[in-house]
């Protein structure tokens, strides 16, 4: 991996004045992304899924894009670039580009876990060659923060709220890293945008993969989860030191745990500092935590069990 | 030369898009189009084409894909029909939304519930406002041409709107017609090279598709939109007339059925038209001056063009292959008399629902629809504006 | 924006964007209340600044060295100086309240000696 002053003289494929929120990291994973694109090699074409960053880096007559970019709905990120890398087999073919292009999906947890699943599954079977990110930040926050599949047990969202009798999400946040799995692809990750160096070599290695990747990124959202705008990186490396988003990649279903923190932190570090989880501090609500904690370690013994256990498909 | 050849509007729809070799498809199966991607899947199996297939897990990504590839930059094209249209419904939207010529075949069926899987218009009318170019094929032979000639109008200039060839389910899409089928290479060159105009593959020209517009440029990309849509309707009678001398069967928006002297006139679209033909002749031949007016093209709509020919008529039926869904009649009633409302001569303009989830519609139920007509005229009364073709109970 | 916008028969169709990158003329630096100053004297060069900005607003030089800020999009989100491993000696934030009408030299200095 090349050094951060050498991929800052690159060109950037996302520019600013776009309209993220402040504090944002959609913005960061995707810069990311695309630094660690080997773009000497090959060039970058990208769908999106509607969502926040769809609207506030495509808002006619602005683009945020310096790389083709192709947004038509939300539910289909993955169907859209499949028809793109579709046509592009066809350029080949016919001699119109002796390019190498490379495709990446972008959608978030809402076009992703739920609405987005099917298409996806459908264009992993598939075996189109093309990199699926998903910017996990854990609700739909384009329309305000509703709880998603990929909302954590406790967090108090608007269609999860806490309330008197009911405190937060009831239901643990779906495993959709093992429903990928499922899909027995040469590439999966999960990934964090405070540990950019891991992003980075994840993002290089899907894309040399010639077939479907995929990779999960924690997106801390500052105004969905309740926290200070300069914290969002801290937010994401306490998910990341707590275990709560470990980062692994499972490589032709062998389980590499690429992070394990030295000193495990509890998981109230992470909790504490955002809104969405204020609640679960209030006397009488300890036993959410311990739950909460247990589900983390839960998860956690178990990747390391697999990635002991050398399994692969 | 064309052969003749017997085979079903599936086969005729397929036939054309193999020879159209489109440089993608992507598609789902549903009844009663479900033989069209089957037999291109067999095509390119044999090396008869070389499309690139994309076998998609839903109509809704049939279509995503249909985007995705066309804004990659190529022909696109694709086959449906009812519940797997409205499965599109949103992304039909997008599609003429982002000028994207996508050229479908639908064989045209009822919409659940109840689950039915015969032919009616209940797809291609319901979409009827997303936008797209609507072709209506009466038998096999049309269904074959109108897609070829569908590809050259939404691929013209002025135009780039996708469009659709619709034939009715099992009517047309199962019946096994004679019908001529034209050489690949004159067809091939009919349809001549689409160039596309912003293709995202062309990567050192990055643009950015599927921006979204806040309320100060929504209404103006609407607008531009609908100028395109609009545009077609020439297009359409020019490609229609560049077919003809192709191949000898020309075009129009339309197909007058000894409508020059017509006093009693039905409006229909699809395989009725066929059986409607042979009660015109009958009714002819005893002197009652009948006459079809089957329109062709219904979307855009030719207004204009349909009170000229209609307004000569002492009384009109509309026949509607849909339920009026509590308008005051079927869509094509509703455009029909509103057309006409500018006319100077006014008929009465009456109108039916027939052939709903596949049921038959006999030469018997369309002369009682010329016998109303003639009995709206000698008494000057309408009795029912709107009434049903074979259905059990009297309407009302 | 202050130039005419287009008629309908004016726009390219599909809403399609044929200018890449063209947001960068809509500035979102005006959104900022604090706003990062940094200090080139502490500065180590690591670039954590820039690999963490959301709104790619590390100036850098042809030889990927940060610069400055781009102040014209920096939106004050804080995070560059969050992430700043000098702790608040390379960069830090100040109000644009205190920020006004002053040097780049008067800033530095305000922001720092607090």
């Amino acid at each position: 991996m090349a050094l951060l002053n050498d991929l800052a003289k690159k060109k950037e494929g996302l520019v600013n004045g776009h309209r993220l929120c402040p504090g944002c990291t959609h913005s960061v994973i995707m810069r990311q992304a695309l630094a660690a694109a080997d773009t000497d090699k090959y060039d970058i074409v990208i769908a999106a899924a509607t969502g926040c960053f769809e609207v506030s880096t495509g808002l006619y007559p602005y683009t945020s894009w310096n790389v083709p970019w192709i947004h038509s709905a939300f539910e289909n990120a993955a169907s859209t670039i499949a028809g793109v890398e579709a046509m592009y087999k066809v350029w080949k073919k016919k001699g119109k580009t002796n390019k190498d292009i490379r495709f990446i999906a972008v959608a978030s947890d809402g076009g992703t876990y739920d609405i987005g699943l099917q298409a996806l599954s459908g264009a992993i079977e598939r075996g189109h060659q093309f990199l699926y990110i998903c910017n996990d930040n854990n609700a739909y926050q384009n329309t305000g923060n509703q709880r998603s599949s990929a909302t954590p047990f406790g967090a108090s969202t608007t269609t999860s709220p806490n309330g008197t009798i009911i405190q937060g999400k009831t239901q643990p946040k779906k495993d959709i890293m093992s429903v990928l799995e499922g899909h027995h692809m040469q590439y999966i990750a999960q990934a964090s945008p405070s540990n950019w160096r891991d992003l980075m070599d994840k993002v290089k290695k899907a894309l040399d993969v010639n077939g479907p990747t995929y990779i999960n990124v924690i997106e801390p959202c500052t105004t969905g989860w309740g926290f200070p705008a300069h914290k969002a990186i801290e937010i994401a490396q306490l998910a990341v030191d707590t275990c709560v988003w470990p980062l692994y990649e499972v490589v032709e279903g062998k389980v590499v745990i690429n992070y394990k923190p030295k000193n495990k932190l509890p998981v109230e570090e992470y909790l504490k500092p955002q809104k969405r989880f204020a609640h679960l501090f209030k006397k009488g609500n300890e036993h959410l935590i311990e739950e909460y904690q247990k589900q983390v370690d839960k998860h956690w013994e178990w990747l390391l069990k697999r990635e002991e256990s050398g399994i692969s498909y | 030369m064309g052969k003749k050849v017997a085979l079903t509007g599936n086969e005729a729809a397929a036939h054309a898009i193999r020879q159209i070799n489109p440089d993608v498809v992507a598609a789902f199966p549903i009844t009663p189009s479900t033989p069209i991607p089957q037999n291109i899947a067999q095509y390119i199996a044999d090396g008869k084409m070389d499309t690139e297939l994309v076998t998609v897990e839903s109509e809704h990504s049939a279509m995503s894909a249909c985007i995705g590839a066309a804004a990659g930059g190529g022909r696109v094209m694709t086959a449906t029909s009812a519940n797997g249209y409205a499965l599109m419904w949103e992304m039909l939207y997008i599609a003429s939304g982002a000028r994207l010529p996508i050229v479908m075949a639908v064989a045209a069926r009822a919409l659940s519930g109840p689950l039915n899987i015969h032919g009616d218009h209940s797809d291609i009318m319901g979409g009827r406002d997303s936008g797209w170019i609507e072709l209506v094929a009466e038998n096999s032979q049309e269904a074959y041409d109108n897609l070829i000639q569908a590809v050259k109008i939404a691929e013209n200039k002025d135009v780039m709107t996708p469009a659709l060839g619709a034939f009715d389910g099992f009517n047309i899409s199962h019946s096994i017609e004679i019908w001529e089928m034209e050489d690949d290479d004159k067809v091939r060159e009919f349809v001549g090279e689409y160039e596309p105009l912003f293709p995202l593959l062309k990567t050192e020209e990055p643009v950015t598709h599927g921006a979204w517009a806040p309320p100060d440029w929504y209404f103006e990309h609407r607008m531009s939109q609908l100028k395109g849509l609009l545009n077609a309707k020439d297009v359409v009678v020019n490609v229609g007339k560049e077919f003809g001398k192709a191949f000898g069967r020309e075009y129009g928006i339309y197909e007058a059925y000894k409508m020059d002297d017509a006093d009693y006139v039905i409006v229909a679209m699809g395989s009725v038209c066929g059986t409607t033909k042979d009660v015109v002749d009958s009714l002819r031949d005893n002197g009652v001056k009948a006459g079809l007016l089957k329109l062709r093209l219904f979307r855009p709509f030719p207004y204009k063009e349909l009170a000229d020919v209609l307004s000569g008529a002492k009384a009109i039926a509309v026949l509607d292959r849909v339920s009026p869904a509590g308008a005051q009649g079927g869509p094509l009633f509703n455009e029909i008399r509103s057309a006409l409302y500018d006319a100077n001569n006014r008929p009465p303009v009456i109108n039916y629902s027939y052939g709903l989830g596949g049921r038959d519609t006999q030469p018997v139920h369309i002369n009682s629809v010329y016998d109303t007509l003639k009995k709206i005229v000698e008494t000057g009364k309408v009795e029912k504006q709107f009434d049903c073709l074979n259905l059990r109970g009297a309407w009302g | 924006m202050a130039e005419k916008l287009l008629d309908w028969n004016e726009v390219l169709i599909g809403a399609t964007i044929k200018d890449p990158g063209n947001s960068r003329s809509y500035e979102t630096g005006s959104w900022r209340v604090e706003r990062p100053v940094w200090n080139p004297d502490e500065c180590i060069q690591c670039m954590f600044c820039w690999v963490y900005c959301p709104d790619s607003s590390i100036l850098v030089d042809e030889n990927g060295k940060m610069t400055g800020i781009d102040y014209d999009h920096c939106k004050g989100c804080g995070i560059c100086v969050e992430q700043c491993p000098k702790k608040s000696k390379a960069l830090t934030m100040l109000l644009e309240a205190d920020a006004k009408g002053k040097s780049e030299e008067e800033i530095r200095k305000e922001a720092f000696s607090k």
